[in-house]
């Protein structure tokens, strides 16, 4: 019978490059970056890795197809290399991917990166590109704020929500996050917003204006993970381990059946609800110490503190505004500056919000350490609100 | 008796200002100003000759399901085929049974919507189809700064012949065949190539149309003096009268070309005037509608009692009333690619179609066809192997569910100003249908006014991507709102 992956597995070392426009680098010179943070971090010997998984998310558009990219940018030893795209949980998927590696017994050492250089594209924001071949027959002309923007006009509906105080709570979401980023050297912004400026930025998809959304940037992640047993032998101490994986992937209903009201994200629900039961928390408000959630835009930040049971139903914009998500709040989300400040490339966020974590269970955070973090969350989604992909993983100190 | 047992209009809603066209132009050619008088009606840049004559059409067959003609013909010279049969792709947009069913497309000349007519009642009388809808639709080409461009129009029109509850029975009809080159358009070209009025009013129109009417109504043994609707498509404004004159027509018998509320629809507007003139139709009136275009079709009708039994929701009146005054020159440049217009990198992405796909696919796409499940009767939209019903999920249950005609409102949306779109912003949003099934749509004709979450709205057949590498372009379904 399973009993889920709970302190099975530990992050051994973990690397992230600057994210931002790198216009000087390939795809390659990002890997290196961040690979070698991590495996000096790690203590161990490259030909000690025996299997790797390299997210990217958008491969046509920069490293081209396959695992090759990553073997090849790393020489690694001819070990196996997979190559994981699950949209933007692409990241926490490889994660996720190395962490059964090693929980299974099939390997002691094994690697987890994601990257992702998408600023060769020539303009600003995602790609335009290709859904699938039967999707461009039928899906609507979509941009990602356009998708996410419709969370807001579901719950402004739902909650009779006043649109001047979403508004509002919308540019709190990122007014925090931008205070955070300007303490972390390896954010793309590191400078403070005002809630005004953001307020009256261009609108991109009503109602989310330019500061509602994250940037495109390239960068690269990386982890290597091990069990417990083994980190201890290398003479490791205050061990951070993985508590819960879970991804949830949406089947249709959102889209096909009368039933979802578009005012939140009906996978991260059931995704939490698993990671919750598998890293053993009762009370998530209480236990958790903060979050890394998938601020591609405000408003999906906002509903999601909802989806999380962070917040009650339609209280999550009392609670932003409140100031409970903000570094000094109760319950800090996007403490390194979120996609908000380090932009989305997409492959590596989700191993850039464990980076944070990890960082904060050492006490490695410089100016953006909280105190005494026990337990923290990490979020993804992928796609678009009525269909998508959603990854939590719940991560700690060993012994929380 | 055979004749006319339906009839349907459709105009676009963008109805350009001619002033604006005048003031834009007048500097290079003053006379351009004595023609920018009124509005003409242009389509937006997701419709063309098809997706007018889907609407005309289903302005014509209404929702009664005991209507299903078994004969299609399409009318134009401006459809955006040479080879892909138009009146084929309209037949399955209006989910017509296309197991059974006589298409064809009529062009290359002004008069190919009254031709296209007498085959439909050739066709209905020589019983190779009991009901045949004939619809001509025109989405017009003028080049910046010219006469044509001040008179021409957009729309669509469509008349159902049949033996059954017969509105306006056909008499008779006399066509001639007459190489006159009034104007022309050669394969290849974008635009007509046109001689001068005079030459074309004086040889053309008041020798050849006098012509054909008077050998009509000699055998008929029907006098001018009797007839009640006279139907002559012509830019030139004065013609109508003239030839009135000429052949002893009642003046008010001439049908109003509605050149400053519409413009000249070409082939399509013999057809558009007769579906305005049925709209006033009378029991025992006499209609002669005109055809000119390389000789000229004269076709005589009988208006029966039973005139105003079969109306269109909107005809060409209700079409009329829907219009939304444009006042921006530039943008019905860009919709009609009359300018070199830097679209952005966004623009760039490849729009290839794949045959394959979009053939499995029509049921779909070009028939809006959903699924009904068997099992939990759940609708949903497309239809699928397995039901959407979390409840039920079962599999290989579902039948296809005609949904073009359905009506919803709109539960979420957004306007987007980052997608690529001809008309920024781009609209779309969950569309939730009255009865069942959901759908992610893009919406158009928006009037910010007056749109927000929670309006009802239709779906209708529009342009969905325009593949201008290869010469091809999607068509799928918009939400529009009910007006």
């Amino acid at each position: 019978m399973a009993t889920g992956i709970k302190d099975k597995v530990a992050i051994l070392g973990m690397g992230c490059s600057k994210f931002g426009e790198r216009w000087d680098c390939e795809p390659a010179d990002l890997m290196a970056e961040a690979f070698e943070e991590c495996i000096n971090d790690a203590g161990i010997e490259k030909n000690q890795i025996e299997a790797a998984w390299q997210a990217t998310g958008i491969d046509t558009f920069n490293v081209g197809p396959g695992a090759i990219p990553l073997s090849m940018a790393l020489r690694l030893p001819n070990i196996p290399v997979t190559k994981i795209e699950n949209y933007c949980a692409s990241g926490t998927e490889a994660f996720r991917a190395a962490t059964y590696a090693v929980a299974s017994g099939a390997c002691d050492f094994a690697l987890a990166l994601g990257v992702e250089k998408l600023k060769d594209m020539g303009y600003g924001g995602l790609p335009q590109r290709s859904r699938g071949v039967t999707n461009d027959l039928h899906f609507p002309n979509v941009s990602a704020p356009g998708v996410f923007a419709q969370l807001a006009a579901g719950y402004t509906a739902k909650y009779s929500t006043n649109k001047e105080d979403l508004k509002r709570a919308m540019a709190h979401v990122s007014v925090k996050s931008h205070a955070n980023g300007a303490k972390n050297p390896k954010a793309h912004l590191q400078r403070s917003i005002t809630e005004d400026q953001a307020i009256r930025a261009p609108m991109i998809a009503e109602p989310i204006g330019l500061f509602d959304c994250c940037g495109v940037s390239d960068g690269a992640a990386c982890a290597i993970v091990t069990t417990p047993e083994i980190a201890r032998s290398l003479g490791k101490s205050d061990l951070v381990t993985v508590k819960a994986l879970q991804l949830c992937v949406s089947n249709g209903e959102e889209v096909g059946f009368n039933d979802w009201d578009g005012s939140y994200i009906a996978t991260t629900r059931h995704a939490v609800e698993r990671a919750y039961n598998e890293a053993g928390i009762k009370n998530p408000r209480e236990e958790i110490s903060m979050t890394e959630v998938h601020d591609c835009f405000s408003i999906t930040e906002l509903v999601t503190m909802e989806d999380l049971r962070l917040s009650p139903e339609g209280g999550a914009v009392k609670d932003v505004l409140d100031g409970v998500f903000d570094a000094e709040g109760d319950l800090p989300c996007q403490i390194d500056g979120g996609l908000k400040c380090f932009g989305h490339p997409i492959g590596a966020s989700g191993l850039r919000m464990l980076y944070e974590m990890y960082l904060q269970f050492q006490g490695r955070a410089g100016e953006r350490q909280l105190s005494d973090p026990r337990l923290g969350l990490t979020h993804n989604l992928g796609g678009f609100p009525y269909q998508n992909v959603s990854s939590i993983a719940v991560v700690g100190r060993h012994e929380a | 008796m055979i004749g006319i047992t339906a009839f349907g209009a459709y105009l676009p809603r963008m109805r350009l200002q001619k002033k604006a066209i005048a003031d834009a132009n007048g500097w290079f050619d003053a006379s351009l100003r004595g023609l920018g008088r009124g509005e003409k009606a242009v389509c937006n840049w997701d419709e063309d000759a098809i997706t007018m004559a889907v609407e005309a059409a289903t302005d014509c067959l209404g929702e009664e399901s005991n209507r299903d003609p078994d004969g299609l013909i399409f009318a134009s010279t401006s459809g955006p085929f040479l080879d892909r049969q138009h009146s084929v792709v309209i037949a399955e947009a209006l989910n017509l049974n296309i197991d059974a069913i006589r298409t064809a497309d009529v062009t290359a000349s002004q008069r190919a919507a009254t031709s296209a007519l007498l085959f439909g009642l050739d066709i209905a009388a020589g019983n190779s189809a009991s009901e045949v809808v004939v619809v001509a639709s025109e989405h017009r080409r003028t080049q910046v700064a010219t006469r044509e461009e001040m008179l021409y129009g957009d729309g669509a029109a469509a008349i159902q012949i049949g033996d059954q509850n017969v509105i306006a029975e056909y008499i008779d009809s006399q066509s001639t065949a007459d190489d006159f080159v009034d104007h022309y358009r050669a394969d290849g070209s974008k635009y007509d190539y046109g001689w001068e009025e005079r030459w074309v009013r004086d040889e053309g129109y008041l020798k050849i149309v006098p012509k054909a009417v008077n050998a009509l109504l000699e055998k008929t043994q029907v006098s001018a003096a009797e007839i009640k609707h006279f139907i002559l498509a012509t830019d030139q404004g004065r013609v109508p009268g003239m030839i009135g004159k000429t052949l002893g027509l009642n003046g008010e018998a001439i049908a109003d070309n509605l050149l400053d509320s519409v413009g000249i629809t070409g082939a399509a507007h013999p057809m558009l005037l007769l579906a305005h003139r049925l709209e006033q139709a009378q029991p025992n009136d006499l209609i002669l509608v005109v055809g000119f275009g390389q000789g000229c079709d004269a076709v005589l009708f009988r208006v029966t009692d039973a005139i105003g039994k079969n109306s269109p929701r909107f005809g060409v009146s209700g079409h009329l009333s829907r219009g939304r005054r444009e006042e921006n020159y530039n943008k019905f440049q860009s919709f009609n690619d009359l300018l070199d217009k830097g679209l952005g990198k966004r623009a760039e992405v490849d729009k290839q179609s794949y045959l394959t796909a979009m053939y499995r696919n029509r049921a779909f796409t070009t028939g809006f066809k959903g699924g009904k499940c068997s099992a939990c009767g759940t609708i949903q939209i497309p239809m699928h192997r397995y039901c959407v019903n979390p409840q039920c999920g079962a599999g290989d249950t579902q039948q296809e569910y005609p949904m073009s005609n359905a009506v919803g409102h709109i539960a979420t949306w957004t306007a987007d100003e980052l997608t690529f779109d001809f008309n920024p912003p781009a609209y779309f949003g969950m569309v939730v249908f009255d009865g069942g099934g959901r759908l992610m749509m893009d919406i158009t004709e928006v009037d910010p006014e007056a749109f927000d979450t929670g309006v009802q709205v239709g779906v209708h057949f529009r342009v969905k991507q325009i593949d201008s590498q290869r010469g091809f372009r999607k068509y799928f379904w918009k939400a529009i709102q009910v007006q």
